[in-house]
Order: C-alpha cells, then sequence, then structure tokens
C-alpha cells in the first residue's frame, strides 16, 4: 500500500481530487476555491498601510489562511513521508530543450541548477525568484484570481471572464517559455 | 477551531500537489513546450468535476454544513483579466508555480522558494498600492 502511495498519481486521479475540493469547500462552509486571495489576506494583515484595497475585514477570510497552510504542511507529508524514489517524470523532449539551458538534474521537483539559495544574488535569483514572484502576485491579484479561483472556481461556475482569464494565463505561459526564459539563458546561462 | 477543517482539505490539498507532481517545475515547462498532455488532463478534469459539483448544489439548492445557503458570484469583465492574466502566465511558467504550488513547494524543503514568495506578497502589496490607477 505505501508504496502504491510513493508513486506518481494518474492525472485523472490527481484532477478528480483538485475538481472535488470545489464542492468539498463550499459544503464545508460556502468557501470559494481560491488560494491567491491569500496574498492579499496576509498583506492587509501584515502591511496594510492605510491603502483602501487592504483595509477590509481579513478575519473573515482567516480560513484560507488555514487552507494555504494545510498545502505548506501537506508538501512537506508527501515530501518527506511519501517519497517517490525515482526520478522526477518529464518527456525527453522536454529535457532535450531544457539542456540548452545547462539542466540536468532531475532528482527534485524543482532543477536544483536554479533553485539554490546560492543563486540568489545572481540573475538566475533575480529572475527566476525575484521578477518570477513578482509578477504571480501582481498578476493574479490585477486578474482577481489564479489557476484555482479562475481556471477551476470560476470555470466550474461557467463565468466567461474566468475564461477570458485562463486563456489569458495561457497565452502569458507560452510567451513565456517559447521567448521570454529562451531569451534569459541566451545571456545569463 | 471551525478552522481546522480547512486545514486538513489543505493537507490532502498539499500532498496530491506533491504526489502529481503539479508542483514540478519540469511539469509547467512540458505544459507550456505541448510536450505532455498530465496538466491539461488534470485541469481538465478538475474542471469537469468542478462543474459537475456546482451544478448539482445549485440544482439541488444543497446547504452547507453550518446551514448556511450556498452562494455563487457573478464575476465581471475587466481588463484585469488580460493584462494582469498574461503577467501572471508570464510569472507562473517562470517561477513553474501558480500560488498554490509556492506554499508545496516550501513545504517540500525548497526553502528558497520563501524568496518567490516574498516577492509575489510585494506584487500584490504593490498592486494594491496602484490598483485604483490601473486600467479597470
Amino acid at each position: 500500500m505505501i508504496d502504491i502511495l510513493k508513486q506518481p498519481l494518474h492525472w485523472s486521479v490527481a484532477g478528480l481530487i483538485i475538481g472535488l475540493t470545489v464542492p468539498i469547500l463550499l459544503v464545508l462552509g460556502n468557501k470559494k476555491f481560491g488560494i491567491s486571495s491569500s496574498l492579499r489576506h496576509i498583506c492587509a494583515m501584515c502591511v496594510p498601510a492605510n491603502i483602501d484595497f487592504f483595509k477590509y475585514d481579513w478575519k473573515k477570510e482567516i480560513w484560507n489562511i488555514y487552507f494555504v497552510l494545510g498545502i505548506l504542511v501537506g508538501g512537506y507529508l508527501a515530501t518527506f513521508l511519501l517519497k517517490n524514489p525515482q526520478n522526477i517524470m518529464v518527456e525527453e523532449s522536454t529535457k532535450a530543450v531544457l539542456l540548452n539551458y545547462g539542466l540536468t538534474d532531475y532528482t527534485q521537483i524543482l532543477p536544483t541548477e536554479i533553485f539554490n539559495f546560492s543563486n540568489i544574488f545572481t540573475f538566475k535569483g533575480l529572475f527566476f525568484f525575484v521578477i518570477g514572484g513578482f509578477l504571480v502576485g501582481f498578476g493574479t491579484r490585477y486578474a482577481d484570481g489564479c489557476t484555482s479561483g479562475h481556471a477551476i472556481m470560476g470555470l466550474s461556475n461557467l463565468q466567461l471572464p474566468s475564461l477570458v482569464a485562463t486563456c489569458c494565463f495561457m497565452v502569458g505561459g507560452f510567451l513565456s517559455t517559447h521567448a521570454i526564459i529562451p531569451l534569459f539563458f541566451v545571456y545569463f546561462k | 477551531m471551525k478552522n481546522i477543517k480547512y486545514l486538513v482539505v489543505g493537507i490532502f490539498f498539499g500532498i496530491v500537489f506533491v504526489k502529481a507532481e503539479i508542483i514540478s517545475w519540469f511539469r509547467i515547462q512540458e505544459m507550456f513546450l505541448l510536450h505532455s498532455f498530465y496538466m491539461y488532463g488534470v485541469i481538465g478534469t478538475a474542471v469537469v468535476v468542478g462543474i459537475i459539483s456546482v451544478g448539482l448544489i445549485k440544482k439541488y439548492k444543497i446547504k452547507s454544513f453550518e446551514g448556511e445557503n450556498i452562494t455563487f458570484e457573478a464575476k465581471k469583465h475587466t481588463k484585469g483579466q488580460i493584462y494582469g492574466g498574461l503577467l501572471f502566465g508570464v510569472g507562473w511558467a517562470i517561477t513553474g508555480a501558480c500560488p498554490g504550488p509556492l506554499f508545496a513547494q516550501i513545504g517540500s524543503g525548497f526553502l528558497v522558494v520563501c524568496i518567490t514568495f516574498v516577492s509575489a506578497l510585494c506584487g500584490t502589496w504593490v498592486y494594491g498600492y496602484f490598483s485604483e490607477k490601473l486600467p479597470k
């Protein structure tokens, strides 16, 4: 049994469980599945700075903080108790592209050549941690939702604005993977 | 204490994120390089399950365990969904993470992702600071 749990999940199983999170949160307490809002609540909690956008009763939304802390704990449990001894699954065609960037370590869920403390004060750190993170935080709030709030919750509720947002997420991602990231590695391999 | 249940749901969710390798940076590259069906399968299945669930909840007017009516809000079209969506998409491919996986990556022991996380908080804060001035 434990051996089965150590294997990577099939996409349909993962999709089923993620999809079921929508009704589970609704039935547990009329909560809307969404993760990026947690970033707003943390800002409102810690550095509201008299900005109108952060003046609201974040205590009412505290469930969301419990939820994301759970994700963190789940990440810990799955990694350290149910560790898959094999390399991460990556398509050979993708590996060929990443080889051009000098990435060859598939033992972890993130490429250790990039996600490494020694890169903090390098252009790699600036690009992959600082700029990437900033775009995630700024973009999701401006779009009023992320993959969970728009692509899953919004589409589940058949919201056309969420479809527009999801398509824009994808377009941004394609642009990044096919143009911006390759360009970065041309200069900063 | 009534919030503990959301912690438990989060834990399961985080485990699935890791076990399906959704939090893998490589997965996100595969998806945007169109080399693998995996992420499309995950998101597609989740949306289908979500649509059916929400449909059933609306049809049978199911209430929450606390006896509350389950409500849905209509989203409005804004320019933010386009501009913000594009910016987030670019960041998604760079970091290999949307906000949920950021938490799971940190839990997985990649403490360096804390920097990405703090930067994401800064991004959210900066949005809040300029939100009135940005095209809506």
